[in-house]
């Protein structure tokens, strides 16, 4: 009863005060404040740019990193001394801490100077000389702060001075010096490091001089010291690499290696000063993650001020960055695009990145509906919402995108994704040359049958391009129109390539020995095995697909399937026989893709091939041999063109597609062109910040109705109950007989 | 009693050892140290000598569970299993294979799962035992009645439904709070509000259904027929005898899970933007760092056997009748 009576002046009090609640609900909203902002209020209105990452990173230190999840935050802090020219197509290098190209010289086992031009078989060394800008400064860190008597003041942390901290920005003071030379040998040195696993020491031992000797003395020096103690390279002097003086240093490299010059545009090869490595090396900064690897410390346009990838990643502008401008030179057509407005600006133009961690499409699609992130990737989900396809076959944003001012943007990835033949397998590889040649043609029919247009069209909603050979868009090699087609899958009719029939296809089957699928010389129908790793159910119609394609020469496709590592096993040992793989490009040369096919590259019987298929094959492989050690030049072309033109021939990959990556802008975004080789490229960008929080006030009016309705339903839901409750407090157990 | 805790305390060792060994066993049968040096230092240039040198780094280069080369005990104890478990038992979880210190990572990301748990356990358990008793109170009525069909329509929603719908209809329609993310200081309660109304409602069918249950077994029993013999308000035999009496089995649900809420949520936490332990395990696994898999089941089933000793603590504060001998 007393419960009951407590309800019903709850109730009543509710009710009268009901209208009250609603009005400052009403109020709140009409005060302009904004309640689904998840940024700080006092933020509105800054030139903050606002991203997503959906993967958390696990290495900052750019010895190590390789993901395409963190060179996002590394390329903004770290500065390699070359960089790809932002609007220039193909991509093009240019300088970035150096004040030229680097000066490359050859020298034969003599020691004697030779010309550029010389053949690559005479040189016995290249020494690239790196000279750097002197104006380029260190982000203020706490490993520079040094006390009056000039000593670090935080180098040797004492147990009191560690219960101070927690992270690195508890270290209050805060100091920057010059970039130096020695910076960058530093950190080629600890490419070698035993404890820093870097996963491009094996590929640059092959190249820089004493690296691998290098590393098996630090591994001593290592192995002998107490764990964890600092190791100071400036000790360990390393043979390929010389300090000519502050500014000015040079690398030496066994053979002709012309594509290190990519690698000088990578991570991997930004400069280190020795101070954070002393700095960072103390255990008990270790114990607290406040390592290099978690708190990188560059020269470039940002720096890490927050760090939490489980939540948020801040990056603030360097206050010591300084000397580099906007382009003021690009493709004949960005002048249109309006991406040569800010030419000779200085940068960087934003102040702040806000990286959110967003692990779910579907709230990271909302938010940037809702204007709080400035750029996204469209989703399988929300690609007919974003994007609608011309009659023209021309993709563009649907209306409702255009009216909120979105703008959409493609490119094609420098990466291909193919499906191999293990060329060791006697169907498909074959052993003798009566069997290589009928597999041949059984690969080139496959060819044919696997429609990758259709692929292209139903499981990557037309995002892709069907690959002519391993040599993508943007590539040299890589050829348009009636000189690009692949003529085994392909012909060129009405100005355009149509894929060959299926009767072309069976007729090379037939050659091949199989007619109508069946094996002339057992009479049993042809089986092959397509290992692919594990799948999801959504992925079944995927693979429904792919046997369709199979059947329709006949041929019966077994799918088999395992888990990432069990499919890497089989991979090495050569227990595959058809298998699915793709590569990214590392930097912008056709030999970062034609050595995916060089025969002592294979996975099976190499030390760490990349070469899947197992493909091997003489004239490919010297070809290959003198093409890598050649600059671009008119010659090389030709030998690329020849090297294709075996591949597409002997067909030891169905070629794939070229993914095409599309983004949307909101309008306020502007600066963009897609650049799929270079990751440094939000300096360039630049943000309408008044424009974007007039949008956001727009596009979020609080609608406070809702609540309205739903408390009032509510509490008219609880009368019933109150009533049923009153007449059962009231009705009596026995009643009385009827007189 | 507190020799009955001490023994739990002791059992519960060969318990953790056991499903270590278990983790253990499946992790391992599923990855070779080789395939996790392969993960960690990227697929594309590894060589041979690489994962031998990662191995030997990450103590992953000795036999997985026994040694034949080593003399005596150490054929047991120079392997990675053991090398790897003793440490857990001081609390010590080591360094993840990215470098990190899991013990600290684990810190970090509890509060966040607790911010949003804890609320949905507490504000859960007050509504639909709340709801349960209202629902005995007019059993056999329509009010009992549609109010099962209600528990049941909502048990049949999937918890994802819940999510996506709340996010939809009252951050992306209504734009009364954000969509996800997590803030600092005070601040954090608007990010909390719509995870937490979505959490107790997702639960609630089946909870209440279950609470009611349990009430309507109480209500048969002979005190309660006392009671209203008495002539006691159908309330005070609700709330004062019934609820009480009906404790032992919400306390068996419920007690346990209280430790586990530290672990989090991977689904709300996914989806809300939580920067909590939800999805640390996930992680792990898709990148095959055995030390955080190990630390986190660890941690789950240490945390599971303390709900089981606060459960049988929780007995004798509610039930007299009860001593642990």
């Amino acid at each position: 009863m007393f419960v009951s009576f407590q309800l019903l002046v709850f109730l009543k009090e509710f009710l009268r005060m009901s209208p009250l609640i609603v009005l400052i609900l009403f109020l709140t909203a009409c005060n302009g404040a904004i309640w689904n902002n998840p940024y700080p209020s006092n933020d509105s209105g800054k030139n903050i740019l606002y991203n997503a990452f959906a993967e958390r990173p696990k290495h900052l230190d750019p010895v190590q990193s390789y993901s395409s999840n963190e060179i996002l935050f590394t390329a903004q802090i770290y500065q390699p001394p070359l960089q790809y020219h932002y609007l220039k197509r193909p991509y093009t290098l240019i300088p970035q801490t150096v004040d030229r190209m680097p000066i490359v010289q050859y020298f034969d086992e003599d020691g004697n100077l030779l010309s550029a031009d010389s053949e690559s078989t005479n040189v016995a060394y290249s020494v690239y000389e790196l000279s750097l800008k002197q104006d380029i400064f260190y982000q203020p860190h706490p490993a520079f702060a040094k006390d009056d008597q000039g000593e670090f003041l935080y180098h040797d942390l004492t147990r009191e001075d560690l219960q101070k901290v927690s992270k690195l920005a508890d270290f209050t003071q805060k100091n920057t010096r010059k970039l130096l030379s020695e910076d960058y040998i530093y950190q080629i040195k600890r490419l070698a490091h035993p404890k820093l696993h870097s996963p491009i020491f094996g590929l640059m031992a092959n190249y820089i001089v004493g690296l691998r000797e290098y590393a098996d003395t630090l591994g001593k020096e290592a192995g002998a010291a107490p764990n964890n103690v600092y190791l100071d390279l400036r000790n360990f002097p390393l043979a390929g690499v010389e300090r000519v003086d502050d500014y000015t240093f040079r690398i030496k490299i066994k053979g002709k290696y012309p594509q290190f010059m990519y690698w000088l545009a990578m991570p991997f090869f930004s400069p280190i000063p020795w101070e954070a490595d002393r700095f960072y090396a103390q255990a008990g900064l270790t114990k607290k993650n406040v390592t290099l690897d978690w708190y990188p410390i560059g020269t470039g346009p940002y720096m890490l001020t927050e760090n939490d990838p489980n939540r948020i990643m801040v990056l603030e502008r360097n206050p010591n960055f300084k000397g580099e401008f906007y382009p003021s030179e690009g493709m004949p057509d960005d002048m249109e695009k309006g991406l040569l407005k800010d030419a000779s600006k200085p940068l960087p133009f934003i102040d702040k990145i806000i990286f959110s961690r967003e692990k779910e499409s579907i709230p990271r699609w909302n938010k940037f509906l809702q204007g709080y992130y400035d750029a996204s990737g469209i989703g399988s989900d929300s690609f007919d919402q974003a994007v609608q396809v011309t009659g023209q076959g021309e993709a563009t944003v649907t209306e409702a995108m255009k009216a909120q001012g979105i703008r959409l943007e493609t490119a094609v990835a420098p990466s291909t994704y193919y499906i191999g033949f293990n060329m060791l397998d006697p169907i498909v590889g074959g052993r003798t040359e009566q069997e290589k040649e009928s597999a041949r043609k059984l690969r080139q029919a496959i060819s044919i049958a696997v429609d990758y247009e259709e692929y292209i069209s139903i499981f990557a909603n037309g995002r892709g391009i069907p690959a002519q050979s391993p040599i993508p868009p943007g590539i040299t090699g890589y050829r348009e129109g009636k000189e690009g087609i692949n003529p085994i899958v392909y012909k060129w009719q009405d100005g355009k390539a149509h894929r060959r029939s299926i009767e072309e296809a069976n007729r090379l089957l037939a050659e091949a020995g199989y007619p109508n699928g069946i094996d002339n010389k057992s009479g049993t129908p042809l089986v092959l095995y397509f290992d692919v790793t594990a799948r999801s159910a959504d992925d079944k119609s995927l693979l429904d697909w792919m046997r369709k394609q199979f059947r329709k020469i006949n041929i019966q496709l077994v799918v088999r399937s395992t888990d990432y590592n069990r499919f890497q096993d089989k991979i090495r040992k050569g227990n595959s026989q058809i298998f699915e793989w793709g590569w990214n490009a590392d930097y912008a040369d056709p030999e970062n893709f034609l050595f995916l096919l060089y025969g002592p590259q294979r996975k099976v019987g190499s030390n760490s091939g990349n070469n899947a298929a197992n493909y091997d094959n003489a004239e490919y492989n010297r070809l290959f041999e003198r093409m890598e050690k050649m600059e671009d030049s008119p010659k090389r072309e030709q030998i690329i063109a020849r090297m294709v033109e075996i591949l597409r021939e002997d067909a030891p990959w169905l070629w794939g597609y070229h993914p095409k990556d599309y983004a949307l802008y909101h309008s306020w975004y502007n600066n963009v062109k897609p650049n799929k080789l270079s990751y440094n490229n939000i300096k360039y960008s630049r943000i309408d910040s008044v424009l974007r929080e007039q949008k956001r006030r727009e596009w979020n009016e609080p609608v406070i109705w809702p609540v309205g309705v739903g408390v009032t339903v509510l509490l008219l839901s609880l009368i019933p109950g109150i009533i049923a409750y009153r007449r059962r407090q009231r009705a009596v157990g026995l009643r009385k007989a009827a007189a | 009693m507190l020799n009955y805790i001490l023994r739990r305390i002791l059992y519960a060792i060969p318990i953790l050892v056991g499903v270590n060994l278990i983790t253990f066993t499946l992790f391992f049968v599923i990855n070779t140290p080789d395939d996790m040096a392969r993960m960690h230092l990227g697929v594309k240039h590894v060589t041979d000598e690489a994962i031998i040198k990662w191995k030997l780094e990450h103590g992953y280069d000795k036999p997985l569970l026994y040694n034949p080369e080593a003399e005596g005990l150490a054929k047991l104890t120079s392997t990675i299993f053991f090398e790897k478990s003793i440490a857990m038992f001081v609390f010590d979880f080591g360094h993840a294979d990215d470098g990190r210190v899991i013990g600290h990572e684990i810190k970090s990301r509890m509060l966040p799962s607790l911010a949003i748990a804890l609320p949905i356990f507490l504000l859960g358990l007050l509504a639909h035992i709340t709801f349960a008793l209202i629902m005995v109170f007019f059993r056999m009525t329509y009010i009992d009645f549609w109010g099962v069909v209600m528990c049941v329509a909502l048990m049949s929603i999937s918890s994802l439904f819940y999510i996506i719908g709340g996010q939809f209809l009252v951050s992306k329609l209504w734009h009364l709070v954000p969509i996800s993310g997590y803030g600092s200081g005070l601040d954090v309660g608007r990010f909390l509000l719509l995870p937490i109304i979505i959490g107790v409602i997702s639960s609630a069918g089946a909870n209440i259904r279950w609470y009611r249950t349990i009430f309507l077994e109480e209500m048969n029993k002979e005190y309660v027929r006392t009671a209203r013999a008495k002539g006691l308000p159908e309330t005070i035999v609700l709330f004062r005898h019934v609820l009480k009496n009906a404790l032992i089995p919400i306390l068996t649900g419920a007690v346990v899970i209280i430790p586990l809420l530290f672990l989090g949520s991977l689904i709300t936490e996914s989806f809300f933007g939580i920067p909590g332990l939800g999805s640390y395990t996930i992680e792990a696994i898709n990148s095959q760092d055995f030390a955080v898999v190990r630390a986190m089941v660890f941690l789950g089933s240490l945390l599971y056997i303390v709900g089981l000793i606060l459960t049988d603590i929780s007995y004798t504060l509610v039930d007299p009748r009860i001593r642990l001998e």
